[in-house]
């Protein structure tokens, strides 16, 4: 394993103080290990905060500050965080009108928020959660925890942040995040596994020719592993499920997400955004807008994910609204 | 140490089944983690072991005698530190066996079975997983419903704890055909099928280290 790292166990802790430090205009890190926006928190305004395991960044802390979260709480790296930061978190960014929880579907997530949720309103707090679940690799039926969530986050919370700040109350802050997570759908890929710091070897074994296609986020293996195919071809194998769920028709408004999982260049996101429009045109489905990088990633794979978000006046003005956190800024 | 000529455990014993499980999982991180990165995402031995070397220094710091006290110390602990599935699950397990043994200087399989009939409940509320979902219950549960068994039987407790034992090795082994329908393996689908579930297996360790400290 090479990695930039003074040793595995320090790495989550020294992050943050990392990003304290770089983003301390925006930002504030607190024990136990939580991400506040700096002014927070913000009298009447509805608190929205995230979390999950570290791995994954900017995702979420990359994302607190002006018009998007009001909080993270990172865990450690691909372990969902405690309920004791959420439960401060919540606190911490409770402006007297509520706080919404966004919860990725994962086990643990949801069971460490739901215990934080329990705390935090027997402090009277009024909480509201709200659960992403939009990778589509994922069977979601009766037999399986449900679908993961994935790139739909990232846009899930900048449009329910442009909300909140719009001064919207919690009920209308949560139904929008509902509908964001009612209409995103996602699919990734994945040409290398990732290496966790604290296991020093690759997750799982993937030949030099191999991708896995429908791969999550801390590198669960996905639908199907195969030959390593073209750019076009792949963009082809990760739009057919997530156009077909929805469905995404003719006529539609999208916000199309190319994500890269944090070890592949911007130059080949650039190559995987270009076949997506030009099959989205194809289909005559409006590309109104657009995000391409690295926002949702895992650790150092190789690979990329789509997501699609079918998009309404509501939402656009949500998505294009200032924002100004360390991993978004635009607007301002 | 183990039980005494009533058949009782005491704070010591506990405390002693602890500190030695916590030893058994430093040992067996690697092992867990492996298993885990078959059908999971690679923690679960660093996720257990990060909770129980929180949990021995708020043991040294426990004042003796209260056993239920003890062991809603060691689940709140667990909840704080693990993260994961696993924290709020083995968190509940201990908080809700505390509650059950309340106020109790010592606690015989009566308690013990009453400890663990809260603590399957309070985890089966949280996690909604049923027996043969490949989760941990399929080696908690089994084993609970041995030592049943044979303290019905009228076994002596440390013959009780070998069938709980035989019970959650043979209920941890079972996961391996399971295609799992709770957690992360979940999303594998039939893939999960082949691979033995890691909470069962730290589940069993539990169970192990109990026999081991009290029936060794
Ligand atoms: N709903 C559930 N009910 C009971 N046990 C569960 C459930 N979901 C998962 N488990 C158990 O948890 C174990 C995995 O624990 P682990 O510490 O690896 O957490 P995790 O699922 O990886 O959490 P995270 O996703 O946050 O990292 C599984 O092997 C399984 O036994
Ligand atoms: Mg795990």
């Amino acid at each position: 394993m090479k990695k930039l790292i003074n040793a595995p166990d320090r790495v989550v802790d020294e992050a943050l103080a990392g990003m304290a430090a770089a983003h301390s205009d925006l930002i504030r890190v607190e024990p136990p290990n939580i991400v506040v926006r700096k002014d927070a928190p913000r009298r009447g305004k509805v608190g929205v905060i995230s979390g999950g395991g570290s791995g994954h960044e900017p995702m979420h802390g990359g994302f607190v500050g002006l018009g998007m979260l009001d909080a993270a709480c990172p865990g450690a790296v691909f372990t969902s965080p405690v309920p004791d930061q959420m439960q401060a978190a919540t606190k911490a960014v409770d402006g007297g009108a509520g706080v919404l929880h966004i919860v990725k579907n994962y086990t643990g997530d949801i069971m460490n928020f739901d215990l934080a949720a329990q705390l935090a309103e027997a402090e009277g707090i009024q909480v509201k959660s709200v659960v992403i679940a939009d990778d589509v690799a994922v069977k979601d039926s009766l037999y399986t925890a449900g679908r993961r969530g994935v790139g739909g986050t990232v846009l899930a919370e900048k449009i329910v942040g442009g909300c909140a700040e719009s001064g919207a109350n919690l009920d209308t802050v949560t139904a929008m995040c509902q509908r964001v997570q009612d209409n995103v759908r996602s699919m990734g890929m994945a040409l290398t596994s990732c290496t966790l710091p604290s296991v020093g070897k690759p997750t799982f074994d993937l030949g030099d020719d191999e991708m896995e296609i429908g791969i999550g986020i801390h590198g669960e293996p996905g639908r199907s592993r195969m030959k390593i195919a073209t750019a076009d071809q792949i963009v082809e194998m990760l739009m057919t499920p997530i156009l077909e769920d929805l469905p995404f028709k003719s006529g539609d408004r999208v916000l199309a997400f190319v994500n890269g999982m944090g070890g592949t260049p911007l130059i080949e996101l650039y190559v995987v955004y270009n076949a997506v429009a030009s099959m989205l045109k194809g289909k005559g489905i409006t590309v109104a807008r657009n995000l391409v990088g690295s926002y949702i990633t895992s650790l150092d794979m190789a690979g990329c994910s789509i997501s699609l978000l079918k998009l309404d006046d509501e939402m656009t003005r949500f998505w294009d609204a200032p924002v100004h956190t360390p991993a978004l800024r635009w607007g301002l | 140490m183990s039980f005494d000529k009533s058949g009782q455990l005491s704070y010591d014993d506990f405390a002693a089944w602890i500190r030695r499980y916590a030893g058994v999982i430093a040992d067996n991180k690697q092992y867990l983690t492996d298993l885990d990165a078959a059908i999971g995402d690679a923690d679960h031995g660093i996720n257990m072991d990060r909770g129980f070397q929180a949990v021995l220094p708020k043991l040294d710091a426990q004042t003796p005698g209260d056993v239920g006290a003890m062991l809603k110390v060691v689940g709140s602990t667990l909840i704080s530190t693990v993260g994961g599935a696993s924290g709020p699950l083995y968190g509940t397990f201990f908080l809700q066996f505390g509650i059950a043994t309340a106020g109790q200087s010592s606690v015989g399989l009566e308690q013990l079975l009453k400890g663990l009939d809260a603590a399957i409940s309070a985890m089966q509320r949280l996690g909604k997983a049923e027996p043969g979902d490949k989760t941990l219950l399929d080696a908690l549960i089994p084993a609970r419903d041995a030592l049943r068994r044979a303290s019905e039987d009228g076994e002596q407790p440390a013959k009780a704890l070998s069938a709980a034992v035989d019970a959650a090795d043979e209920g941890m082994r079972a996961t391996i055909p399971l295609v799992a329908r709770k957690g992360r393996a979940s999303y594998l689908g039939d893939r999960s099928a082949g691979h033995q579930d890691p909470g069962a297996t730290s589940v069993d360790l539990l169970i192990r280290a109990a026999r081991d400290q009290w029936a060794g």
